[in-house]
């Protein structure tokens, strides 16, 4: 009996041409290797975010290198950098236009918690306005940290329901701290 | 580059003091900089225009505001001028008060002074009659406070402008950074670090 933690089986011996699995097996092992990311850009992360993209470092090796400046054609929001009141809503709109299913990386300290920025103009962490994923730790984190975010992404991905079904919360300002535990990238 | 001569800087501001001797201070000199205050600050437009027309004073490097929580007047706004010809630079600072929070707009004379005081505007709350388009710079259209004055704290305020945008309180948790507006010196305004507490 298959579940839907069961990743795609083959056995040529035994099945021939003919493999069998479940659909949502596929599908998510279709997602997993091919996660088109939103670079939500917002600060000194975004370098590393670059890094992580261009050639040395190869975010391709894991199928998300196809970076979608459109929202609609994006499933995966990397919110890299200090999210600012200002910007608060337009980041929160954005992942809104994202079509389900859809996750969330949120890449270093401030995106992550405000981090350094204990101040009167900063979002003290995206998690109170979108559902978060993964949380990526570092000032800025190096490219091997958001390639880890991805992959332990990825394993949420292939073996279980995203974790918030694309969950929309109702109101700005409710965070929900407890279903994120667990998640985080060290 | 040519370095700025502080005798040249010196021999501008006295011009300046002669020129508007009503209008001005006596010379503060430190370290090579001359500031001088202006007295009234309804004749700010008039100093600047002299300093600028006459001692060619024709580059506004930059305009602060500063916030004398406790003091009267209030704020302080400060002139950074600069001029292309003779390397000089000269501070003219104002006082205004907290009642009447308004100042003449130096736009007409320096145009990279719109920006600068809308930041005025937007972070102490002084505003500038004349200026072209006073609107905040930073925070956003519809937001009630002015953080960087003193009495607003660190940690902001809550605030809610439906489908603009929203602030909450940061969590301090009484740890550094945290100042205290009014007591006498840094020391006791900014302690900057917690005071170690043994958990046991």
């Amino acid at each position: 009996m298959t579940s839907s933690q069961t990743e795609v089986g083959y056995n040529t011996k035994i099945e021939g041409d003919v493999i069998v699995t479940k659909v949502d097996a596929v599908l998510n092992w279709f997602r997993k290797n091919s996660l088109w990311p939103m670079p939500m850009g917002l600060a000194c992360c975004a370098i590393e975010l670059m890094a992580a993209g261009s050639s040395r470092f190869d975010i391709a090796r894991f199928g998300a290198e196809v970076m979608r400046f459109s929202p609609r054609q994006s499933d995966l929001m990397i919110v890299a950098g200090t999210v600012t009141y200002k910007m608060a809503l337009a980041v929160r709109r954005i992942y809104d236009q994202m079509a389900e299913p859809k996750w969330v990386i949120a890449m270093g300290a401030c995106a992550s918690t405000g981090g350094m920025y204990r101040s009167y103009a900063v979002l003290q962490g995206v998690d109170r306005i979108i559902p978060v994923n993964v949380y990526v730790a570092g000032c800025p984190p190096r490219p091997e940290a958001l390639l880890d975010a991805l992959m332990k992404l990825q394993n949420n991905v292939v073996s279980k329901q995203p974790l918030f079904q694309g969950g929309i919360l109702n109101n700005h300002k409710r965070p929900q701290p407890d279903a994120m535990a667990g998640q985080r990238v060290s | 580059m040519t370095q700025p001569n502080p005798k040249t800087a010196r021999s501008l501001a006295e011009a300046l003091q002669k020129a508007c001797s009503d209008l001005v201070s006596e010379i503060v000199e430190f370290r090579g900089e001359c500031s001088l205050t202006i007295l009234d600050k309804s004749k700010v437009h008039e100093v600047c225009q002299v300093a600028r027309d006459t001692l060619h004073f024709d580059m506004l490097t930059d305009v602060s505001s500063v916030d004398h929580y406790g003091d009267d007047p209030r704020f302080e706004v400060v002139y950074e001028l600069y001029g292309m010809e003779h390397h000089a630079y000269l501070r003219l600072k104002v006082r205004v008060e907290e009642e009447s929070c308004e100042l003449p707009s130096v736009t007409s004379l320096w145009r990279t002074a719109d920006w600068h005081e809308r930041e005025i505007y937007d972070m102490m709350g002084i505003r500038f009659s004349g200026h072209p388009d006073l609107r905040r710079i930073l925070m956003w259209e519809g937001y009630p406070y002015f953080p960087l004055r003193k009495d607003f704290p660190l940690e902001g305020k809550p605030t809610d402008l439906p489908e603009t945008a929203f602030t909450d309180r940061a969590p301090l948790e009484g740890g550094p950074f945290v100042t205290t507006a009014g007591k006498q010196n840094v020391s006791q305004r900014e302690p900057r670090a917690k005071a170690f507490e043994p958990e046991d």
